[in-house]
């Protein structure tokens, strides 16, 4: 088996009082679905945090594609290859669909500010590109024809499509998901669950924080179960399933 | 009916500098909710360098027609600005980004004295006059009074607005512009570089400032240190009238306030008897600030306030 592509090891992050994140490792294979999940308050968004460079960890090793990322800045990360979308949505709201993935290709396209004002052929050619790209990605998640919407009129679940299309813009090797299933329907649920599945197929790797445990179950290969900032299980998810811990740890104790 | 329209028009000259220096005002807070007090000594800056370059021009004895002579100033004039602009964000702001919001504030307070002072260190405190060197025909209009120049401050305002909101609409740079005014943080993930969109923003404010600059100095015939804190703090009336961050509001309020201060200087000696007369027409932009921080905090095209939360 090769090296994992992403690759944390005895991360801790404390906020004063709070030991958010205690000793925590894992590592993700390149190609894989990574679920993590746990109860509110286990620290699955802030080990996020952590992973996509906005926390910047007390203790521990984190490196990626062979690179090191322990305390690197968010868009060192970014352009490493970790995109993120977010619990609550952070779009541009006042941009329209196509212009939020234009600006997720920022990361990756070269003209500089002088080249962006007095327009030469090539800079012309360059943002062409992107808004064709941008459309191109657009259609890939399901909302091209959307691209002239503001992205605060599009539809709950339009606005998550739209939130991982820009994070996709950036074209990263791993997607790290948060949430992106809350809120939604059933069948928009479905519909998510195949754009994932799109996605990996296309080669992707994807980490994922989701409540919905059946929908984990169904997609993840492995699964991270984080309780009080400790990772108390990880594996396939049938053997999760069944853990004793994870148990206890959603249900409480069973009295003897 | 001469005299409405002629006010109309005065109006709308005035209003349209107010506008450019507005988009100043309105660019910076829209971007990094600060408001840049030192603007509107940019403005008096751009107009003293220009008189300046001309009348050194005219001194060697170059020979040029007015309004090449003007461009040569206008041209040495917008460069100093904009690194002036830029300086004073690096210098004065970036130290401070992540500081309570009254820090900045009292700064460019602070950086708006300091160009004052070192403004009359080069220039004297008297006023300047502005060099004798445009043609002064005027053209008749419906019954109004139209010279060249105000003919050339409307149509170059509106160019340059024009400009501008290409600039912001249609380029990466202004679409970069719009992803940090709404969520710096997301889009510096994004790879959208904050700081050089911070700068561009001060840097393309302080050239329009200047350019505004100089068609205050051009309009009224002179130009003096003092004269960025009026002019700067109507502008920043306007740029609230329309909504502070909001670019067309800017342009909006500007012209506005442009049209209303000189009704209301035109006819205030009428309305009063004689009591006041049009040397108080800088109390209506005043009214105008307080009707609108009173009445419609947001301004008239503002929503950025509700939007943002």
């Amino acid at each position: 088996m090769s090296a994992p592509l992403l690759k944390i090891d005895g991360i801790h992050k404390r906020f004063g009082g709070l030991h958010a994140l205690n000793d925590v490792a894992l590592s993700i294979n390149a190609g894989e679905i990574y679920g993590l999940i746990g109860p509110n308050g286990a620290g699955k968004t802030t080990l996020f945090n952590v992973l996509t460079g906005l926390y910047q960890p007390d203790e521990g090793s984190f490196s990626f594609n062979g690179k090191d990322l322990f305390r690197q800045k968010p868009y060192v990360v970014v352009e490493s290859g970790i995109a993120r979308t977010f619990q609550n949505i952070r779009l541009f709201a006042n941009m329209t669909a196509l212009e939020n993935v234009m600006v997720g290709q920022h990361v990756r396209t070269a003209a500089g500010v002088f080249g962006a004002v007095f327009r030469g052929p090539k800079a012309k050619a360059e943002e062409a590109a992107i808004a064709a790209r941008a459309q191109e990605l657009l259609d890939y998640v399901g909302i091209g024809k959307r691209h002239d919407e503001l992205a605060r009129n599009l539809s709950y679940g339009d606005q998550r499509r739209l939130e991982i299309a820009r994070a996709l813009a950036t074209r990263p090797t791993l997607l790290a998901l948060d949430e992106p299933a809350a809120g939604m329907n059933p069948k928009e649920t479905d519909q998510l669950k195949a754009l994932m599945e799109k996605i990996r197929a296309d080669g992707v790797t994807i980490l994922l924080i989701e409540h919905d445990v059946k929908l984990m179950m169904g997609l993840c290969d492995r699964i991270a179960v984080l309780d009080y900032g400790k990772k108390i299980a990880e594996g396939i998810p049938e053997k999760v399933k069944n853990d004793p811990r994870v148990i206890e740890a959603y249900l409480g104790v069973a009295p003897e | 009916m001469d005299i409405f329209l002629q006010q109309i028009i005065n109006g709308l000259v005035v209003g349209s500098i107010y506008a450019l220096i507005a988009l100043g005002y309105t660019m910076v807070y829209g971007i990094m909710q600060l408001i840049n007090f030192a603007h509107g000594e940019i403005v008096m800056i751009g107009a003293m360098v220009t008189i300046t370059c001309i009348n050194l021009l005219i001194g060697a004895g170059v020979n040029l027609p007015g309004p090449l002579l003007l461009l040569a100033g206008l041209l040495m004039a917008i460069p100093i600005s904009m690194l002036l602009g830029f300086t004073i964000e690096r210098v004065a702001y970036r130290p401070l980004r992540r500081a309570p919001r009254l820090a900045p504030l009292i700064t460019a307070i602070g950086v708006s004295i300091v160009l004052q002072q070192v403004a009359m260190l080069i220039w004297g405190r008297n006023y300047r006059p502005f060099p004798q060197i445009l043609p002064t025909t005027v053209h008749d209009f419906f019954g109004a009074a139209v010279t060249d120049l105000q003919i050339a401050i409307v149509i170059l305002s509106l160019v340059l607005m024009a400009g501008l909101f290409w600039l912001i609409e249609k380029t990466r740079l202004g679409r970069a512009m719009r992803a940090t005014a709404q969520n710096p943080e997301v889009a510096g993930l994004m790879g959208v570089n904050i700081n050089t969109v911070i700068s561009m923003t001060f840097i393309i404010g302080s050239s329009l400032g200047a350019v505004a600059g100089v068609m205050v100095a051009a309009n009224y015939d002179q130009a003096h240190a003092y004269m960025g804190f009026m002019i700067g703090l109507k502008a920043f009336t306007a740029a609230v009238l329309g909504g502070i961050g909001n670019i067309g509001g800017a342009v909006v309020g500007g012209l506005l306030l442009g049209i209303i201060e000189s009704l209301g200087s035109g006819y205030l000696g009428d309305l009063t008897g004689g009591f006041l007369g049009s040397h108080y027409k800088d109390i209506f932009a005043f009214v105008v600030l307080i009707g609108v921080l009173v009445f419609r905090p947001s301004g008239l095209l503002g929503e950025r306030v509700a939007e943002r939360a």
